[in-house]
């Protein structure tokens, strides 16, 4: 029977991400139209709890290796053990969801596979060995399907299209194998978490982002989605100037998201910035220009100025509690 | 220090795209070409190394004779020679990283510096796969601490810095939640995110020069690479229009339809 293998990603802070359960909805997916079994891998100093929540995703089994250079995610070591328990399992298809470290690591792992690889599956379609995939082209101006022809298949998942799975479900297999690290020419040094109590970008059911409209200033931006519990993002015009952390860019080369609300104040609405938020279920934007692009995809547009809009809609929310 | 660097040809990232009626591509009248924006802060990067440790860049890309464009607009920013590979058909990463690992076992730079992404493929793949060829360390999304209105970036100091030894480049790169330093033994792969620097403008006599600078050409063939494409787009299409959304008169009008209409409030 032909191997979907999933690739599991654990954060710094041991948390498994988010968008992995994406991945494997997406997985389950592939599986059932390729007629083949779901196993997921997950590599880590001490994968043991994660593997536990992985059980329940309703994979077939799911492959964990210890190793103390795992602790710290390089691409150099993470990728010949999954390139290695991919071929001892005689995997068809290998995935992983398409986070920093998934775009980083699945183009190695493909190469050492010597697989072909598509980023940011939208979707899967056809069946057996006619699947194809769908992915973005040209910032989701074209949507392109492709089919991948070397035996092995890599690909990564773009998390917003996929439910995230279920975790109670099932009992897979957890096994252990032994990865052999290999001498890396590459050593970690640091990292740097920007910390926020807000939620998280990627996984917030609202988002207020600002743009160079703010001139950098997001007190009202922040205020507002302190007040509907929202993520906080921004225009690449903001993270370039330092005006917020980079992390918080919304768009093509930053990230995507799909909330159910989001509000975009003093954004023109570049064909960049909408790659990353045009799936969003409702679209509001403001902006004192009644021209700009952003209006062409806002279900509810406010030609103002954002300063005196901010304040304004916040107060009103806050009453409607 | 000898530098590396890629130069992709690519549709304006300002032009808007359409897919032909028929699904088989893009419309192409009418549009603009460009250096890939990543490429060319990989560009800019190269010639701040090696004004900083003295050595040179040298540009390569891949694809027709167009392509000669991208090559002229690196040279004429300051990189010494370039390389073309001379190929007319489709290409995908697994091909362009086959034969950019040709082109460096040929030059033997110290240091490989990609674009993170090409803005048509969006793929975001040839500088992992090519770091993985060649058996090197590979730092992508190379980004900086500091921004792009930062004293250190109207200075044009390079943010990959080389170590004290000078056998590896320390990198700061954007990944999900922050910033990851990694130091990487050279030779070694970088690929550029958008904040690792602003590329500058090439100079009128920068571009006077370019044009007498040399460019080899080189043929997939001559590298003795098969480039027949593993990834075949079967059909392009539009993305699905959003249904035209209406302009409210004030905040009061947004609240009311946000809580009653679209209830998301
Ligand atoms: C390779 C590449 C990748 C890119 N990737 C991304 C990406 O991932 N994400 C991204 O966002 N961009 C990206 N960009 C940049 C993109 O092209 C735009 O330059 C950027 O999105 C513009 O940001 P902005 O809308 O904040 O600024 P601007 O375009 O300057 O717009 C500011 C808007 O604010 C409005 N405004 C000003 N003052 C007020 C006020 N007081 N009240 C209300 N409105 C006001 C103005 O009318 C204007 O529409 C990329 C570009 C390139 C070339
Ligand atoms: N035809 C090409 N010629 C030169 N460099 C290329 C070419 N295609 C891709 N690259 C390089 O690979 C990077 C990543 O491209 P991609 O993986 O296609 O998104 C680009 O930013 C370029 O630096």
């Amino acid at each position: 029977m032909p191997i979907v293998l999933i690739v599991a990603e654990q954060q710094p802070d041991g948390n498994l991400r988010k968008a992995s359960l994406n991945a494997i909805s997406a997985g389950k997916a592939l599986a059932d139209k390729a007629g083949a079994e779901l196993h997921l891998v997950l590599l880590a100093k001490d994968p043991a709890k994660l593997a536990e929540e992985l059980k329940g995703t309703g994979a077939k089994a799911v492959h964990t290796a210890a190793a103390p250079e795992f602790e710290h995610y390089l691409a150099e070591t993470y990728a010949p053990a999954i390139a290695a328990l991919a071929q001892e399992l005689k995997a068809d298809y290998v995935g992983m969801a398409s986070t920093a470290q998934g775009k980083d690591l699945m183009p190695r792992v493909a190469a050492r596979l010597k697989a072909a690889m598509a980023t940011d599956v939208m979707a899967i379609n056809g069946s057996g060995a006619d699947v194809t995939f769908t992915r973005p082209m040209w910032a989701g101006n074209v949507f392109a399907e492709v089919k991948l022809t070397t035996p092995v298949k890599v690909f990564t998942v773009r998390a917003t299209e996929f439910p995230a799975a279920a975790t109670g479900q099932g009992a897979a297999e957890v096994k252990t194998f032994a990865a052999k690290v290999e001498a890396s020419k590459t050593k970690f040094v640091d990292f740097k978490e920007v910390k926020s109590a807000r939620p998280e970008l990627t996984e917030a059911r609202v988002v207020v982002s600002g743009g160079r409209g703010t001139k950098g200033d997001f007190k009202e931006i922040e205020a507002l989605a302190d007040e509907l519990g929202a993520a906080v993002g921004a225009s690449r015009a903001v993270c370039d100037a330092g005006w917020v952390p980079n992390d918080l860019q919304v768009g093509q080369t930053g990230k995507v998201v799909a909330p159910q609300l989001y509000i975009a104040a003093g954004i023109s609405g570049a064909i960049q910035h909408l790659a990353g938020m045009k799936s969003s279920k409702t679209i509001v934007a403001i902006n004192k220009d009644p021209e700009a692009p952003i209006f062409q995809v806002a279900d509810y547009g406010l030609v103002e100025d954002l300063f005196k809009v901010l304040p304004a809609l916040r107060q009103a929310i806050h009453g409607l509690k | 220090m000898k530098i590396l660097v890629t130069a992709k040809r690519v549709e304006d990232p300002e032009s808007k795209i359409k897919v032909k009626p028929d699904g088989s591509g893009i419309v192409q009248e009418g549009l603009k070409y460009k250096i890939n924006p990543f490429d060319e802060i990989g560009v800019e990067e190269g010639l701040r190394l090696a004004a900083k440790h003295g050595g040179e860049v040298v540009v390569v890309s891949i694809g027709t004779k167009d392509v000669q464009e991208q090559l002229r607009h690196a040279l004429a920013m300051g990189a010494t020679r370039a390389v073309w590979v001379n190929h007319a058909g489709a290409l995908d990463q697994l091909g362009i990283a086959a034969l950019l690992q040709k082109v460096v076992e040929k030059e033997k730079p110290d240091l490989v510096v990609l674009g993170k992404q090409s803005i048509d493929d969006d793929q975001n793949q040839v500088g992992q796969y090519l770091a993985e060829f060649l058996g090197w360390g590979q730092a992508t999304f190379a980004s900086k601490v500091e921004s792009l209105e930062s004293e250190a970036e109207k200075n044009k100091v390079p943010a990959v810095a080389l170590t004290a030894d000078g056998k590896a480049v320390r990198v700061v790169r954007e990944v999900d939640n922050g910033l990851a330093t990694l130091e990487v033994q050279l030779p070694a792969v970088v690929t550029t995110d958008l904040r690792l620097n602003q590329p500058r403008y090439a100079s009128l006599p920068g571009i006077m020069k370019a044009k007498s600078k040399p460019i080899e050409e080189l043929t997939p063939e001559k590298l003795g690479v098969d480039v027949t494409p593993r990834i075949q787009v079967l059909k392009m299409s539009a993305p699905p229009a959003r249904k035209a959304g209406i302009k409210v008169p004030d905040v009061a009008t947004l609240v009311e339809k946000l809580h009653n209409e679209a209830k998301v409030v």
